[in-house]
């Protein structure tokens, strides 16, 4: 990976200048748009699979930035604040996970739809909520999106449906909705997410064969982390290959902490249920940095140098970053000025 | 057809019509409809008048029902407004409340509520906390009255006769909570006679409010589904002995109407309750309860009895399951029993 954005940046970024003071930054050419290379997906059932190649204008990639960026904060800020005693009850956080949640809603349009589990915190924001909203329903005031009433687990979107408590229950309804899709016929696709733990479920093989059966545009996505609870992959599932597991839905797997390969594998499964294939399932492999939730610190069952190593080398929002700035997207300096407004807006939101 | 009835109902007219040289017709028999037909209409009118009503369940489409309760639905609405599952409770039923928050109105029928606690999770947990509509079951031998009754964010309805069975579902249809309809299958084929409005289009029985089948003034006997055409028998035979019984009959489980029970207990003194679940925690335990919360109280002269199927799982052998459940013979016991003759 490191080799090939050297090979990169060496072709694209040319003289790569490094102004001293903001006015600089300002009036400085940066290039428009880049092309990279992004991983290959294993396919099942496909005879083609997303392109490996994308373009990123510098206005999507300095959003996608800032919108991962966002996610980050406003859960290390949840961590805070849950540790001050100020959010109570079920806490579940997505930091490293947020290439997911950004590069799955830059595959779809508003109007498509999107249920997922209780690590809902990235997906309530990129449906369209705002921080404020998000933190004051975690903090139980009403100013909070469902009004203080349902705290973590339980926020609402335009065509976002949760937040579900109980494991592997919204994969049936993320089927219901895409029959809804279908009934209604505006050509909309629903996103039914589930994570490695709940795979298992018996009722996500009922879904996936009603789905099949009736060819609803269901995506079903699978948001591997590697860990169901306090469970390995290895320790829960006799087949690992989430993606192989709808048998007869077609698959693919994903590396989901590169925003542009979970971006690219959207738009192609999106258009795969738009163009009336039926369902299609895609496999996210991602990693979360807290442990499952915030009453555990999530190094029982995996070492302090795992969560490290994904850190360093696969961090979404560093991958992101140096694909920007060594492709002459962005300087440096202009990240971190975002890095700054974000940090100072979520500042405000809790004052 | 309202000609018809309106010459059954009004005799006097039908007089004065003879000597006006009408026509001589002999008066019809009243309109009599099956529960299985009321509930089929009342199904039919409204995946109708809302396109958004769909039917999904384990053959209710080509088998036209596993107790022909949709009969002909598939025929008239097609692939898209009736469908066939498979063997998925837990999946279908997580379908249908999927498609219900998404803006559809999903008619989700179980073909036995037994099969429903395959999907109890979804009813409980997704539907009943999410403001959409649900509804239809078939009961077999266990009744879930109270299963359901007890889940706040649900509406239970129990019809008895068919014009309760076609009122309630298109209210519930037409409702945006979710509703669990409790249907009793031993109850498809028995006619009633239909009264006129019940044939409209736009009749609907409210959710929420009973209804005094039979007036009385010794005791107050209050029952939902099968069991209340069992009231009204025992209500008949001790008639002929001077105890005229006041029968209500619930309609609504919940949110219960506690109104019209408190009232009828305030006028006659004494009540029982009689229904087909079991003794805990049951109908009867909830009704109890509530009259001693509130002002009917004092009015009682003798503690409420319960008349309930018995504490077993429903048994197999003929002789032993019309012993399990409340029979016309147990009611009017208890009756007396409370009454002290």
């Amino acid at each position: 990976m490191r080799k090939m954005l050297a090979a990169v940046s060496r072709v694209l970024s040319g003289a790569s200048q490094k102004p001293a003071s903001r006015v600089l930054v300002a009036s400085r050419n940066f290039a428009n748009d880049a092309t990279f290379e992004i991983k290959k997906c294993d396919l099942h059932r496909l005879e083609e699979g997303p392109p490996v190649t994308t373009v990123l204008t510098r206005e999507d990639g300095l959003k996608y930035y800032r919108m991962m960026q966002t996610v980050r904060r406003m859960e290390l800020k949840a961590d805070q604040l849950y540790k001050q005693k100020i959010i109570r009850g079920f806490c579940h956080l997505c930091d490293g996970q947020e290439a997911c949640c950004v590069g799955l809603e830059a595959g779809i349009n508003p109007t498509d739809h999107l249920i997922t589990a209780y690590r809902a915190h990235g997906f309530t924001f990129t449906r369209g909520l705002s921080v404020r909203e998000i933190l004051a329903e975690l903090t139980g005031r009403k100013g909070g999106c469902a009004k203080g009433k349902g705290g973590s687990m339980h926020m609402y979107a335009k065509n976002f449906y949760g937040g579900n408590g109980i494991v592997g229950a919204q994969v049936p309804l993320g089927a219901g909705i895409a029959l809804a899709c279908k009934y209604n016929g505006k050509d909309e696709v629903c996103l039914t997410l589930y994570g490695d733990g709940a795979a298992n479920q018996g009722q996500i093989f009922e879904a996936y064969n009603m789905a099949a059966l009736w060819k609803l545009p269901c995506i079903f996505i699978c948001e591997n982390n590697r860990y169901g609870m306090g469970t390995s992959v290895e320790r829960a599932a006799a087949s690992t290959d989430y993606y192989k597991r709808g048998d007869f839905i077609p698959g693919l797997r994903v590396d989901g902490m590169d925003i542009l390969c979970v971006r690219e594998a959207t738009r192609f499964a999106a258009a795969y249920c738009r163009s009336g294939k039926g369902p299609i399932l895609m496999e996210l492999q991602t990693y979360r940095y807290h442990g499952h939730s915030m009453s555990d610190p999530g190094v029982s069952y995996r070492t302090r140098e795992e969560i490290q190593e994904v850190r360093s080398k696969s961090d979404p929002i560093m991958l992101l970053k140096d694909r920007m700035v060594n492709s002459n997207l962005a300087s440096v300096e202009e990240l971190k000025e975002i890095d700054v407004e974000v940090r100072k807006d979520l500042t405000l939101c809790c004052l | 057809m309202a000609a018809v009835s309106g010459l059954v109902r009004r005799p006097l007219r039908q007089v004065s019509g003879l000597l006006k040289r009408r026509f001589h017709r002999t008066a019809p028999a009243a309109l009599q409809v099956t529960v299985r037909d009321a509930i089929n209409q009342g199904m039919d009118e409204e995946l109708e008048r809302d396109e958004k009503v769909f039917l999904l369940g384990e053959e209710v489409a080509q088998y036209d029902g596993a107790y022909k309760v949709s009969r002909g639905l598939w025929k008239k609405y097609g692939d898209k407004r009736i469908i066939d599952t498979p063997i998925s409770e837990m999946g279908f039923a997580g379908i249908a409340v999927g498609a219900a928050m998404a803006g559809l109105r999903p008619i989700c029928e179980f073909m036995t509520f037994n099969f429903s606690m395959q999907a109890i999770d979804q009813v409980i947990n997704s539907a009943a906390k999410t403001y959409y509509m649900s509804g239809v079951a078939a009961q077999h031998s266990q009744c879930f009255a109270a299963w359901y009754g007890h889940c706040p964010g649900l509406k239970v309805v129990s019809p008895w006769n068919s014009e309760d069975a076609k009122g309630l579902i298109k209210s519930a249809i037409r409702d945006n909570n979710p509703v669990v309809v409790l249907e009793n299958e031993l109850m498809y084929g028995v006619p009633f006679e239909f009264p006129p409005e019940a044939q409209s289009k736009d009749f609907l029985v409210p959710i929420g409010k009973a209804k005094i089948e039979r007036q009385g003034t010794h005791i107050t006997v209050v029952s939902h589904s099968r069991p209340v055409g069992h009231c009204l028998e025992a209500a008949a035979v001790l008639s002929k002995e001077g105890v005229e019984c006041e029968v209500i009959n619930m309609r609504t489980i919940r949110p219960m109407d506690m109104e019209t029970i408190e009232a009828s207990v305030m006028k006659t003194n004494h009540l029982v309750t009689v229904e087909g679940g079991w003794p805990q925690f049951g109908v009867g335990a909830e009704i109890c309860a509530r009259i001693m919360e509130g002002p009917a109280f004092n009015f009682l002269d003798a503690p409420a009895v319960r008349v309930t199927g018995a504490d077993v799982p429903m048994p197999y052998a003929k002789i032993l399951e019309d012993n399990s459940i409340p029979q016309v013979k147990d009611i009017i016991f208890a009756i007396k029993k409370t009454l002290n003759i």
